[in-house]
């Protein structure tokens, strides 16, 4: 299995993470579109569980949530998802999602049957680093990366502390707020990369908010590992629920466009 | 953090890592401030001239000679805005002041909460806005224009069933995107700590003066002390005077909607399982796989699927016992208090005078109650014209 390790090792740019919630808009057509991201050239996918209640999430992914809910998606089809794109292509996995679909699992399975079907990481949007412990250890004795966050207003102490219990890369927020595209990046970014990097050798990828090939190229520049771009791609497929080859072929197009962004930007 | 923010394994502060340093922020005035003297002398100052404490403890005769027992109404209805929500909005606002905060935001289900924070927030001259679902903003829209009247904005929430669980969902995704100059007043002794904490020290005023009214009016402690149950504030408010005191049984009541049995309530500790929503880990009425699941209550303020988190180590331990009322024992109740005392009373307390009158027969007549009334029912009456039409 592919680990995150080798893929930030063997990539001379910025790694391209796109998100997508699992079961959006429904099992099928949300297996096409990973496949359709994984050819136009995802290094790494980022994958949401969809849960009710998603408070670190804007409405396109509360509404993407809704769809693959209301589709049928449970937690456990999720692991049949994981392993049909794991068959597809070995590409590390991280997924992103809310700690009660885990606790309700129960903590030590969850993290051994979805690393079993092909996962890398879990991060949990509504735990931070003070109650990790609760899923550290699972994580580990399964074979998991621990990915947490940092935002723009995490003090240096939590940032050691974070950077200290993270292994696979450091999800950089990129701006104080929620996902959802935005028109501008919040200027924040470049400053909370180059003190990650002053801490630490880990990769740091970032996320929220990164909307265009211009973005992600910035965050580039800005010396990121990875960018991570979740509501914009999201948003192409809400435009194209009636047309799913429009949908496919517009989700290819951006991730090519941004894919090639990257290159441009490692090239110069 | 300071504190673990636990009630046993309850409680905590499962939030995303953008909102710890506010609620450290948060954390550290509080425990600043709650003791400093400035700030207990405004605080006691305005909860007399401005909230009306304390407020009276009552002895409704009639409703009395009804259920054959006697019956204590903690007259919280009486707090200004018309509930004890006022009690939480006052010692938060504030707080919020003391630490020098600009804006309020407040989730609200039945629109009590939203009305006192709006309240406060023209008090103490800072902006307000309050996060209503849609569903409430419908079935309480007396408070809504009142809310407005105070000068604050009202944001109706879309998502899920625009209840009171919606309502919190946007303005925490509110507060991530304003942590900088916004505080959050939190309307229940739920969500992630502090909250629980903080809520019920601005609430134990209610168990304090209570304690110490019954002992003036009747010389002995009270055999019972009856809540509604929504987050659970003006129960752990009330219950604090007396968490000591073994020999008073404590009866949290939450809404039994149309039944328990057809699963549309919102009786979290009574039916619930352990999981974790809006930061706390804490009995939650939610699916096998841990989805939230839709609530369905009469009263908009208790119409939600988790509850605070000292409520759950309270059922564990036996020191407190969860019961529920259904949307038709709680208009029976409604009518029977207005008949008896002439007291309408807010949906959501009038749970608690449901339970009453389901206990009518089997305690002796020397048994002591006292119920936390904890707000008034004019806000209501729409909706139980609705249910019960008046016949002429
Ligand atoms: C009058 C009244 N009582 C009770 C509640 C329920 O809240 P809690 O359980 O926090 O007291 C509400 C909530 O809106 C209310 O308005």
């Amino acid at each position: 299995m592919k680990t995150y390790e080798q893929v930030f090792s063997e990539l001379n740019r910025t790694a391209l993470i796109p998100f997508f919630v699992i079961g959006d808009p429904d099992f099928d057509t949300s297996l096409a579109i990973v496949k359709t991201a994984v050819d136009s050239g995802a290094d790494i996918l980022e994958l949401g569980i969809p849960f009710s209640d998603p408070i670190a999430d804007g409405p396109t992914i509360q509404k993407a949530d809704i769809r693959a809910m209301k589709s049928g998606i449970k937690v456990k089809k999720t692991l049949e998802f994981i392993r049909k794109i794991k068959d597809y292509k070995d590409i590390p996995i991280g997924l992103l999602m809310y700690y009660n679909l885990i606790y309700q699992y129960g903590v030590e399975r969850f993290f051994v049957d979805f690393h079993q079907a092909g996962v890398n990481s879990v991060l949990v949007a509504d735990m931070s680093i003070d109650d990790a412990d609760e899923i550290i250890p699972s994580a580990k004795s399964a074979g998991l990366d621990t990915v947490f966050i940092v935002t723009p207003n995490t003090s240096p102490e939590r940032m050691k502390l974070i950077v200290s219990k993270t292994t696979g890369f450091i999800y950089t927020v990129s701006l104080l707020g929620v996902t959802g595209s935005r028109s501008e990046l919040s200027g924040m970014v470049e400053e909370l990369i180059s003190k990650l990097k002053k801490l630490t050798d880990i990769p740091v990828c970032v996320g929220f908010g990164i909307s265009c090939a211009e973005h992600a190229a910035a965050i580039a520049r800005a010396g990121a590992d990875g960018v991570i771009i979740g509501s914009k791609i999201v948003e192409l497929i809400e435009h194209n629920l009636g047309n799913h080859e429009k949908m496919l072929a517009e989700i290819s197009s951006f991730i090519t466009e941004v894919k090639n962004a990257l290159r441009i930007h490692s090239n110069l | 953090m300071k504190y673990k923010g636990r009630f046993g394994d309850y409680g905590g502060f499962y939030v995303p890592e953008v909102l710890i340093p506010v609620l450290e922020e948060l954390e550290e005035a509080f425990y600043r401030f709650y003791q400093d003297e400035h700030f207990v002398t405004e605080l006691a100052q305005l909860s007399k001239d401005y909230n009306g404490r304390p407020t009276p403890l009552y002895y409704a005769r009639r409703f009395s000679e009804y259920v054959g027992f006697k019956v204590y109404l903690k007259r919280e209805d009486l707090v200004h805005g018309g509930a004890h929500k006022g009690n939480n909005t006052l010692g938060q606002g504030l707080l919020a002041k003391y630490m020098g905060k600009t804006k309020l935001i407040a989730e609200t289900g039945a629109g009590q909460h939203g009305l006192a924070t709006a309240m406060i927030g023209a008090l103490l001259g800072m902006e307000t806005k309050i996060f209503m679902g849609v569903t409430d903003i419908e079935r309480q829209s007396v408070n809504v224009h009142k809310m407005k009247l105070c000068g604050a904005e009202v944001i109706p929430v879309e998502g899920g069933t625009g209840t009171l669980k919606d309502a919190i969902n946007d303005a925490l995704r509110y507060w991530t995107a304003h942590v900088m100059d916004t505080f959050y007043l939190f309307g229940s002794a739920a969500g992630p700590h502090p909250y629980p904490t903080i809520v019920k020290y601005f609430q134990s005023c209610i168990g304090s003066e209570t304690r110490r009214q019954i002992l003036e009016q009747i010389g002995r402690l009270p055999d019972m002390v009856v809540a509604c149950v929504g987050g659970g504030s003006n129960a752990i408010g009330i219950f604090s005077g007396f968490l000591n005191d073994k020999d008073v049984k404590l009866i949290g009541v939450e809404a039994g909607g149309r039944s328990l049995a057809s699963g549309k309530h919102a009786a979290s500790l009574t039916t619930g399982r352990v999981g974790i929503l809006h930061g706390a880990k804490a009995y939650l009425l939610q699916d096998s796989e841990g989805q939230v699941n839709e609530t369905e209550s009469v009263s908009a303020g208790l119409d939600y699927p988790a509850v605070g988190p000292e409520h759950c180590l309270l059922k564990d331990t036996g020191r407190a016992q969860y019961v529920a009322a259904e949307d038709e024992q709680v208009l029976d109740a409604f009518e029977l208090l207005c008949k008896k005392e002439g007291i309408l009373p807010a949906l959501e307390s009038t749970h608690a005078l449901a339970y009453l009158i389901s206990q009518k027969g089997k305690l002796n007549s020397e048994t002591v109650v006292v119920v936390n009334l904890s707000g008034r029912g004019d806000k209501d009456v729409s909706i139980v014209e609705k249910h019960r039409p008046l016949k002429d």
